[in-house]
């Protein structure tokens, strides 16, 4: 796989010349970047998979974050479940909304999640206004969740970990994950083929709501600041790791697991820039770049494939 | 008969009257949206939008889409300001920043149509790579000492009175492109390229070349507005435009461009730019924040797309049902 190649030549490039990269503290704070960044995209990879698209993530996140940040504040004795399962929810109504009028209304994801992205964003807005919570107003116990360890490793990054897994297999090995991919590679036919398309586009949405909301969660106990602007614009950097990890855009390949090392290889170079002191404005265009070289790849090993399949037939 | 009533029923009449409705409304009901001054902001805030709107609307008319163009109007705004910097003369750099947006939508253009590689996805990808490239050109810098002959014509008005002389420039773009859209054989191969891609292509259109253009083209308008937005704030700046690219697709959508090719019109989506721009105007006048207003935009956009649906799906079902009623004529 390429892109496991391209993580550890550039985590090796980068340690030659900086060995403070593989410092502990370097390699936590790597992570639990990457763990808020892959709980999205392994939803997103869910809906892409089933060629839909989820544009609405970052503004998720944000209302995710900011009502589980102001409910905190309100009642600093809930516990931490409470806080993460509040995300959990917020996310999969947010999400359900979107799945409905996908395929209810019968209007494309594109437009759908575009406009959700405002409408969520706008409602965070409006309920927010210029209105902050910092860390200082938002109990303790909350703050220390996302920064303290279990086994030694970090809280948001197990549950990243756990995400990956389970959506990972649910995509593999279960009924339901096949039927996604299938309604990604063609949905008529998986239609014809008695699969049950509008639950399953419900359950895909679901998903992705859910795991921004949860993600809004993770954010929000990282950095204990949050306001209406949270996460804004994350649904680039979200979609950027579900292609570059090899989910193709137009439904039907690529996994979960593939987004979260997207996920993890797009944090990798932001670090690698910053320690290797090169100009950190150079990050943006290089995972645009990256986008466009991943397409054309997916789209040259197409290619290939059709090529070979091709020549298979004529040979028959 | 029945065809005017298929123009009336059609989106783009609707959200026609909805903006005219709307203009009215807001000229009785919101204090100061009925002046002068109110005016010439709406206009200059509605440019930027509008501008790149039109090569838009051609490009979602063949099935496409062009996400870069707000990042291509940063690229161009940073490197204007890298380039007075520079000590390039104004008269220069206007045309050299069109003629950069040109070349970055062709880069969409080869990567879309030689590589055939999903618009969608690709620029994503150089909405990405050319926010990226401002920010390397002029970092978190501001380029602000242009020519005030420049800046003072972008935001000035046509002898003082209320329409900003870069209405000018909107109108004239925009006849042109009706033009292009409407009454040429080049509008009616987008109509039919996005209608059916393949059909177009056994006609004799060539699908590929026109696709191209169409990039090259949004790039160049992109980098025009760029050039704009640049004088019009006295301020070239990296981040310039960010986001934009929504608010125009939105527009375009709202203004009845089916968001799968092959429908929309010109007049629609330029309403659908002022629909916009005037609720946004309206409501930010009677203090409601601009941030918030993201709602209204939101479900403006999936209303204009959904609405139709709903309408065809109701419309539909009762005339199974009156088939169903009359079931002895069919013989």
């Amino acid at each position: 796989m390429g892109i496991v190649l391209a993580l550890l030549l550039l985590v090796a490039y980068t340690a030659i010349n900086q060995p403070r990269f593989l410092g502990t503290q370097s390699i936590t704070d790597i992570l639990l970047n990457t763990a808020i960044l892959a709980v999205l995209a392994a939803g997103t990879a869910v809906v892409v998979i089933t060629r839909h698209i989820d544009l609405s993530v970052g503004s998720v996140l944000g209302l995710s974050a900011f009502t589980v940040a102001t409910v905190m504040q309100g009642n600093p004795g809930l516990p931490m479940v409470a806080a993460l399962g509040l995300g959990l929810l917020i996310g999969a109504v947010a999400g359900v909304v979107n799945g409905v009028l996908v395929h209810f209304g019968n209007v494309p994801a594109l437009v759908v999640t575009l406009g959700t992205m405002y409408a969520y964003r706008g409602l965070t807005y409006s309920w927010a206004g210029g209105r902050q919570v910092t860390a200082d107003e938002v109990p303790r116990h909350f703050l220390a969740f996302a920064n303290s360890a279990f086994l030694g490793v970090p809280w948001p990054v197990l549950i990243a970990l756990v995400v990956i897994a389970g959506a990972g297999l649910m995509m593999r090995n279960y009924r339901i994950g096949r039927e996604l991919y299938a309604m990604g590679s063609s949905p008529q036919a998986a239609g014809l083929a008695g699969i049950r398309i509008a639950r399953n586009t419900l359950i895909a949405f679901m998903i992705s709501g859910a795991l921004a909301g949860l993600g809004g969660v993770l954010h929000a106990s990282r950095f204990g600041t949050v306001d209406a602007a949270t996460g804004n614009g994350f649904e680039l950097q979200v979609v950027a790791a579900v292609v570059v990890g090899g989910v193709a855009v137009f439904g039907g390949s690529g996994t979960i697991w593939g987004a979260g090392l997207g996920a993890l290889l797009l944090t990798v170079i932001g670090s690698a820039l910053a320690v290797l002191d090169i100009n950190q404005f150079w990050q943006q265009a290089i995972v645009g770049a990256l986008i466009v070289l991943a397409i054309g790849a997916d789209r040259l090993v197409a290619v290939r494939i059709a090529r070979t399949l091709r020549k298979r037939d004529s040979h028959v | 008969m029945s065809e005017l009533r298929g123009r009336l029923a059609s989106w783009d009449s609707v959200i026609i009257a909805v903006t005219a409705v709307v203009v009215v409304a807001a000229s009785i009901g919101v204090e100061n949206f009925g002046n002068s001054t109110n005016f010439t902001f709406l206009i200059l805030d509605l440019l930027p939008i509008a501008l790149i709107a039109l090569p838009m609307t051609l490009i979602v008319i063949t099935g496409e889409i062009d996400l870069s163009v707000a990042s291509t109007l940063g690229l161009t705004s940073a490197i204007m300001g890298d380039l007075w910097n520079r000590g390039l003369t104004i008269e220069t750099i206007i045309p050299l920043c069109v003629l950069i947006g040109a070349l970055l939508g062709a880069v969409n253009g080869v990567l879309i149509n030689r590589l055939g590689l999903p618009s969608l996805a690709v620029t994503i990808g150089t909405l990405a790579l050319y926010r990226g490239l401002a920010l390397v050109v002029l970092g978190d810098a501001a380029v602000a000492d242009f020519p005030w002959t420049f800046t003072g014509w972008v935001t000035g008005t046509i002898g003082g009175g209320p329409i900003p002389n870069v209405l000018i420039v909107l109108v004239v773009l925009a006849v042109l492109f009706g033009l292009v859209l409407h009454a040429t054989p080049v509008g009616r191969s987008l109509f039919a390229i996005g209608a059916n891609d393949r059909a177009a292509r056994f006609s004799g259109i060539n699908v590929t070349r026109t696709k191209f253009w169409l990039y090259v083209v949004s790039g160049a308008i992109a980098g025009l507005a760029g050039v704009l937005w640049t004088l019009r704030y006295s301020s070239a700046r990296a981040d310039n435009g960010a986001g934009l690219e929504l608010a125009v697709v939105a527009a375009v959508l709202l203004g009845g461009v089916s968001i799968f090719g092959g429908r929309g019109s010109l007049w629609g989506v330029l309403s659908g730019v002022l629909l916009l721009a005037t609720l946004q105007n309206a409501l930010r006048l009677r203090d409601v924040s601009g941030q918030a207003l993201n709602i209204v935009t939101g479900v403006l956009l999936i209303a204009s797309v959904l609405l139709p649906n709903v309408i065809a799906g109701v419309r539909d079902s009762l005339r199974r049902r009156r088939l169903r009623a009359v079931p002895a004529k069919s013989s």
